[in-house]
Formats: C-alpha cells, structure tokens, sequence
C-alpha cells in the first residue's frame, strides 16, 4: 500500500535508486579493480581511481536526502528503519569504494614490476565478494532476506582464501626476500578484498534489521545458520 | 527563475493599542508554499489576516505598511479591499460552509454574490473547484445536499473549494486542519502539494511537523516578530537563531 | 448491602417519587385553564360555524344568516398593513443592533425597545389616534395598522437582533474574505442564515398583533360592511367579538363565540406550525 502523501512516496523511491546507483558504481569498481590488477592494466587503474570521488558525492548526497527526510517527513517504524539504514548502507559503500581504489593504487604499484604469481585465489575472492556485495542490495531494494541467504558462506569462504594467499605469499617472501615489494601488495589487496566482504555482510545485517526489526549486529547469532 | 508573489516591506498591525505584528518584512515567492510556525500568541494569524486585509474587519484593528501584490501596493489609500479578497482568498482553521446553502450553492456563492449568474458558467466552475479541492468525486452525485452534511474534512474541502470558485492568485490557509483527524489532515496537504502548481499558498499552522512536510520556505514567528525565515529543510535541520532551535527540537512552545 | 444504607436509600427513592410527583401535579394544573378555556370556546362557539359565518356580512338583528366576513377580511387587511410598516423597520433595526450597535447609541435604542415591547397596547391605540385618527378626521385602517406595527415593532426588531447574533462570526468573515462587498454578505449570507429563526419571530408577533383588541378600538373603529381601502374604518374580528359580546342580542352573543373560536384556531394554527416548521439552522 502506498503513502497517502505521493511527495513522501517519491522521495522514498528517489532513494533507493540513489543507492542503488551507488551500488553499481562500487560493484563495479571492485570488478574493474581486480581486472586491472589481472590485466595490469594501469589506465583502468587510473580510471577507477578518479571515479572514487563520484562514489563519495553519492554518498553525501544519500546522507542529505536522509537527513532532510528525517526532518521534514518525520518516518515511522519500517520508513525509519529504512531511511537510516539507507545512510548506513552508504556509509558501507563508501568504504567499500576506498578499498577498490586502494586496489587499483597497488595495480599501478604492481605493473611497474614483472609479474609475480598468475592470480588464482585473488580473483575467485573479487568475485565472491561482488556476489555478497549484489546479494544484498537485492535483498536491501525488495525488503526481502531471503536473497541474503548464503551470504556467511561466502564470507567464510572468503576469509578462507585470504588466509591461503596469506601463507602462500609469506611462503614466497621467506624462500626469496627480494620478492617482498611484489608480495606485498597482493597481500594488501587479498586484505582489502576481505575487507570489502565484511563490510557486505554488515549491510546484509542492517538490512535484516530493516525488515525484520532484528538486531544480528555484532552477535555472530544468524551467522551460524547459514 | 523565481517570482515575488507578495513583497511585504515594515508591516505593523495592532489591536486597538497592542502591537501584534511588529515591522515584518518578508517575500512570499509564487507557486511556493510558506509557512509560518510560532506558538500561540505571536502574531502569525494577525500577520497573515493582513495579506488580504481582513485584519482590519475586527473593531479596533488596524494595519500599517507595505503589502505589495505582483508589485502593487493594497494598502494604498485607493486600493479596494473587496478587489484584494478575491485575488488572495482564504480558508480558515474551522470549517464554515454556509449552513442554509447546498454544496453547489456554496461553491457558486461567491461568483453568484459578485454578479455571474449564469447556470453553464457556474456549472463550470463549480466542477473545476471541487476537482482542485479534491472533492468532485464524493460529491459530484449529491450536490444540492446541503453543505452542512458533509463530515468534517469534506466540508473543509468544500471551503477551500469555494475559495477557489473566485479564482484567487494567493490562497491564505489559517490552521486548516487544527479541527481534523490525520486522515483528513494528510488529504489536505496533498492537495495543497496540488494546488501550488497553480496557485500561491500561505500557511499558518501550529503543528510544526504540518509545516515541514508541506511548506518550501517557512518564518518562525515570536511575539510578533520574524525571528528566522528561510529554506524548510534548513529551519527544520540547521536553523541559524537559538531561538528557532529551541521551538523546533521542542524545548518550548 | 449494609441494612442502614438500604434504609437511607429508599427513604431518598420515596423523596424523589413525591418530588416528581409534585411536579407533575402542578404541571398539570397549569396547563388545566388552557385547556378549559379551549374547550369551553369550542363548546360555545361550534354552532355558529356555518359557511354563512365565514361569507355574509352582519345583518340586522333579528335577520338569520348573518356572518363575519368583513371583520375577518378587515383583520387580515389591517395587519398586512401593520406588517408592511413594522418588517422593514424592525428587520433593518434589528441588523442595525446586532451588526453596529455596541456602543452608547446602540444601549439607548436597545433599552427603549425592551420598553416598547412591555408597554399597554392600549397606549399605542392612542398615540395612533392622535396621529392619524385626527389628522385624517376619519377612523382607518390605516390607523390601525400602524397601532399594530408599534405593537409588532419590538417583537421583530428584537428577534431579528437575536437571530443575527447567533450567526458565527467565522461565517461572515467567510464571505467577506470571498471578496463579498460587506453589504451583501449582510443580506446574502447573514440574514439569509438567520432568516427561519426572524421569520417564526415575525409570525409570532403577527399572532400577536392579529389578537390585540385596544389599538383597534379607536383606530380601524368598525364597519358593517365590506371595505378595502385603507383610509376608511374597517372591521376586526377582535373588535367585531367585544362589539358582538357586550350586546344584549343572544343572536350576535353567540356569533362572538363563533368568533372567538376562529380566532383562537388561526392564532393556535399559526403558532404550532411555525414552531413545528421552523427549519433548525446547525452550525457545522
């Protein structure tokens, strides 16, 4: 049922796409991210970089449209719990675009080297962390957490393969220490891409909260269902 | 580019001695809605009664300074007031649909009284001012019901209808929902979302909330003063005066 | 229950049931002249109802058929005139007092209005006399009926002021703010609010004013035969029944039944149905 007040309708509409916007701005970056790093292709990397400033104006503009939201339509119980995950979700992304960014810094870093190691893991954790990433903001436009079923999985499986390319590359650099410049940096970006997976899974917990009016934050609880 | 609608310059308005509205000046834009909040007592009915100079109609009132109307001045010595109240009409906080009267007829009255009678013109304008007035459908069959029988937010409706039937330039909204319940509440203020796309609106409202969801710009009067005039979103996020914080956030008022 | 506060309960029961009972009793014996009266003017006055009555004009005793249809017509006549001299003057006064009369002027003509409505009508009989009856040389109905519309004047310009008052001032600001010149918003909306409570006032005192005896008596004097002109005598059933009751003829005695019979059925007639039909006005 919609809102008598088409304005308050509108403007509720307007956010979701502004997040969902964003959201594709970020998914976007950490695929081409990890592409450049792939391809070690130092344009890409260049490119993504100068886009990160679009994803934080996004984000300032999500923050503004909440606040004035909040103060000028006055939402109640699931438009409240929506509206202030929306600037939650935002400030998620936000962060999520620094580490893409970050990301393609270390492209660069790397493409001035010989390549060290054919990337496996590396990409098998960017692309399941951009599936969690996806998960939940399907989950976040149709109100519906069923879509993040599966998520604590991936993380897992996530956080498991950061912790291979961990010993893989600490393996590396003890058998020959002049390869630390080039270990480094992957090790950074397979952190950075774990990172990117934990700050999904707190959006999928803010968007349980939205829907269901549940507190899983910090409680480790939900996670053990899936 | 937006139009000054109404440009008021160092408005004074007193009863009998007491000052009510002190040296106000302000711009009311077109097409815009702006509403004026303050708690009981600082002036904001007298102030708004001045703009179509209904203020002076009590014993004893009177209203000094410069109201000026798409540039023209109605307190000029050769401004009629009859004039001025159909170019900014006004809807008042309760109710009052003229009892002997049927719906048709009250939205007629006021051309009826200012000369047009005929029947294909009023048929017109009646249709066209209970459709503004979001009215048309529930009454379209049962117009010659008396007005009187309609529930309180219909015969509201039906007095905003009937200001309209005259074709106004500015509508003057007085606490029009203070008599009414949310449901009724949350039609009129979709309506007045509505109505500015054609007209300008002016509205005075004790309910704060009303004037954040409804209002583009909104005046924080106190004790006859504009304390703070600007943008809704800033008055209702970041005002400037403390004073304004403080009646916003609820500390006093 | 405990047995002393039962005690006290029914001891009030009983006080209440005397009480009511009191009441009720004396209701009942005021109303009892009323209806007494009713009934005995309807016992006495029925047989002269005959459709002779309400057609012919008084013969001469001793003549049968003789009726009361001068004096019928002339009552009618006499105070349409008071109406069309008091309605303007006691509606517009009326709206004077209730619209624009709240200072010193508006105490005085108020006060002297309250004193009209209590004076002897027998007085305004006179003061017509005087002014009209002797300047005129002549009995008329016009005299008449200008003695009636002194009687009628308070009534309605009090009404009217009522009435006005009771309609909101929210309404009338309505109007004006609809751009409504303030004349025709007094008329228009105002009056036109108020008129079905000044319109049972203005009924109310014509009963009256078709029941008065005194002014007749020395102004429309009497006639026994048609007339319609105003500046003549004029029958009046209130005077024709005084004239028909003081005679020594049973014939003419009993027509002042039938009279007074038809009398109390139009006055009681008007007064029922006005109150019945008066439209309530609700203000939303």
């Amino acid at each position: 049922m919609e809102h008598q007040s088409k304005t308050f309708e509108v403007e509720l509409n307007e956010l979701k796409e502004t997040i969902l916007k964003m959201g594709w701005l970020v998914e976007t970056a950490i695929y081409q991210s990890v592409e450049s790093l792939k391809n070690r292709d130092k344009n890409l990397a260049k490119n993504i970089i100068k886009g990160d400033v679009d994803i934080d104006k996004i984000e300032l503009e999500i923050n503004e449209k909440c606040i004035n939201l909040i103060a000028l339509q006055q939402p109640k119980a699931s438009d409240l719990r929506f509206v202030t995950t929306a600037m939650h979700i935002a400030t998620d992304l936000e962060r999520i675009g620094d580490l893409a960014e970050d990301i393609a810094e270390r492209t660069i870093e790397l493409a001035e080297q010989p390549l060290l190691k054919p990337l496996i893991d590396i990409p098998k954790m960017a692309k399941l962390s951009q599936e969690a990433l996806k998960m939940t903001l399907e989950a976040f436009i149709n109100s519906d957490t069923n879509k993040i079923k599966g998520i604590w999985n991936k993380e897992r499986e996530i956080d498991r393969l950061r912790d291979l390319v961990h010993d893989e590359l600490v393996a590396l650099m003890i058998k020959d220490s002049t390869v630390v410049t080039r270990a480094i940096p992957l090790l950074l970006v397979s952190r950075h891409l774990e990172r990117i997976s934990d700050h999904a899974t707190n959006i999928a917990e803010d968007v349980i909260y939205m829907v269901e009016a549940k507190v899983v934050k910090h409680s480790g609880g939900a996670k053990g269902d899936n | 580019m937006p139009k000054n609608k109404i440009v008021i310059k160092n408005l004074n308005a007193w009863f009998g001695d007491k000052l009510a509205v002190k040296n106000i000046s302000m711009i009311i834009e077109e097409n815009k809605v702006t509403a004026i909040i303050g708690p009981s007592g600082c002036g904001k009915s007298t102030f708004i009664r001045c703009l179509n100079r209904m203020h002076e109609t009590v014993p004893n009132a009177a209203a000094r300074g410069d109201v000026l109307l798409d540039g023209e001045n109605i307190y000029d010595d050769k401004a009629d007031p009859v004039q001025i109240r159909r170019a900014v009409g006004m809807v008042f906080q309760k109710a009052t649909p003229f009892p002997t009267m049927s719906i048709y007829d009250n939205v007629a009255a006021g051309i009826r009284l200012n000369g047009r009678r005929d029947k294909d013109f009023l048929d017109e304008i009646v249709e066209k001012s209970l459709k503004q007035a979001a009215l048309w459908e529930e009454t379209k069959d049962c117009l010659d019901k008396p007005g009187i029988s309609l529930s309180g937010g219909q015969q509201q409706r039906l007095c905003i209808a009937r200001a309209l039937a005259v074709s106004p330039a500015v509508l003057l909204l007085d606490e029009p929902c203070s008599a009414l319940d949310p449901i009724s509440t949350g039609k009129i203020e979709e309506l007045i979302h509505e109505l500015k796309k054609d007209l300008t609106i002016v509205i005075v409202t004790h309910n704060m909330q009303q004037a954040a969801r409804v209002a583009d710009f909104t005046g924080f009067f106190l004790l006859g003063d504009l304390i703070e005039f600007d943008v809704t979103s800033k008055i209702f996020t970041a005002p400037v005066d403390k004073r304004t914080e403080d009646y916003v956030t609820g500390r006093f008022g | 229950m405990e047995n002393g506060e039962s005690k006290s309960y029914s001891i009030r029961k009983i006080k209440d049931k005397v009480f009511l009972g009191a009441m009720l009793t004396c209701a009942v014996l005021a109303v009892i002249p009323l209806l007494s009266l009713l009934t005995y003017v309807f016992w006495r006055g029925f047989s002269s109802l005959t459709f002779n009555f309400f057609i012919h004009l008084p013969t001469p005793v001793g003549e049968p058929g003789g009726g009361m249809a001068n004096a019928i017509g002339g009552t009618f006549m006499i105070v349409g005139l008071a109406a069309l001299i008091s309605l303007p003057i006691g509606l517009m006064g009326g709206l004077w007092l209730a619209e624009w009369g709240k200072g010193k002027r508006g105490f005085i003509i108020r006060y002297a209005v309250d004193v009209m409505s209590g004076f002897p009508t027998i007085v305004f009989g006179i003061f017509a006399y005087v002014l009209l009856v002797l300047t005129m040389k002549r009995f008329s109905a016009l005299a008449g009926g200008f003695a009636l519309a002194l009687v009628m004047l308070p009534y309605i310009t009090k009404t009217t002021e009522e009435m006005v008052k009771l309609v909101p001032r929210t309404l009338k600001e309505s109007a004006l703010a609809l751009g409504i010149p303030e004349w025709k918003v007094t008329v228009f909306v105002v009056l036109r609010t108020a008129w079905s409570g000044i319109f049972t006032g203005i009924m109310l005192a014509v009963a009256r004013a078709a029941g008065e005896t005194a002014p007749l008596l020395f102004t429309a004097f009497t006639n026994s035969y048609w007339n319609f002109r105003p500046d003549q005598p004029t029958a009046s059933m209130t005077v024709q029944i005084f004239n028909y009751a003081i005679s020594p003829f049973e014939e003419w005695n009993r027509m002042a039944w039938g009279g007074s019979l038809v009398l109390v059925i139009i006055i009681l007639s008007v007064t029922l149905l006005v109150r019945k039909f008066s439209k309530r006005v609700y203000y939303a």
